[in-house]
């Protein structure tokens, strides 16, 4: 189970453990069940306890980001690793999904 | 003295054991006293090269797959094998964004992290008898803590 909580139109989700391949199938599902209220319009993704990403994670978080973006909404990461960063920025991810800092998280 | 070191480690093509191979790998690297960010690359490769070969080597079926490292000087180097399908086109398999798998949400991004994180990477296959990915990364001795 993913920890989460709502901020009016916004849901910040903590991801835990290890994103690859082997647990990307129940973060998507845990993802689009959290997303699936259409007055979410902001999806945060929180990497402050991930402990491991692989490009299994670049499939993931890039589904969800056609989804919000065809609802008109948004998605943001805080508190990314320097690794986890590069594969942001190698994936093209980072000129899509919005870097925040943990109060722009929190407005 | 020249710091020489091998290993092998055969295990099933289950989803469950990338998780495995990251440990393994990490596990045998750390004599080389490498970064945390020098071993957080070389994981993910290895996710890369066994992901790879669960998924689209064994697709559907299971088999074995070999991690196999070397330790010469201040290089390690990798080899993640299967005696799966094989790749008919290497290169394009090797394309940022190609993925025989969209409708899974692969991303195709596999080789290109794999790229990214590693000094080299060979990609050897025979459709109908398997793949090798060989990689390598220096291990620079003044990144040593």
């Amino acid at each position: 189970m993913l920890q989460s909580y709502r901020d009016g139109s916004r849901l910040v989700v903590r991801l835990a453990g290890e994103l690859d391949h082997y647990c990307a199938q129940s973060v998507r599902r845990e993802l689009d069940r959290l997303i699936s209220d259409q007055s979410i319009r902001w999806l945060i993704l929180d990497f402050s306890v991930l402990q491991f990403m692989d490009s299994s994670g670049i499939g993931v978080i890039l589904g969800r980001y056609r989804q919000m973006r065809d609802r008109g909404g948004q998605v943001g990461v805080i508190h990314m690793s320097p690794h986890i960063a590069r594969i942001f920025h190698m994936s093209g991810m980072d000129r899509v999904i919005h870097q925040l800092d943990h109060q722009e998280a929190a407005q | 003295m020249n710091r020489h070191n091998e290993m092998e480690t055969v295990f099933l093509s289950v989803p469950e054991n990338e998780s495995f191979a990251r440990v393994v790998i990490a596990a045998f690297a750390v004599q080389m006293s490498p970064t945390v960010s020098e071993i957080a690359d070389i994981k993910t490769a290895v996710s890369e090269a066994v992901t790879n070969a669960i998924v689209h080597g064994y697709e559907g079926t299971r088999g074995m797959v070999t991690l196999r490292a070397v330790i010469d000087g201040t290089v390690l180097s990798v080899e993640v094998t299967d005696q799966g399908r094989g790749i008919s086109n290497v290169a394009q398999a090797m394309e940022p964004f190609y993925t025989t798998h969209p409708e899974q949400e692969r991303s195709g991004m596999g080789f290109a992290v794999m790229q990214t994180f590693m000094d080299e990477v060979n990609v050897t296959s025979t459709p109908g008898s398997g793949t090798t990915v060989r990689m390598c990364k220096r291990i620079a001795p003044e990144a040593r803590h």
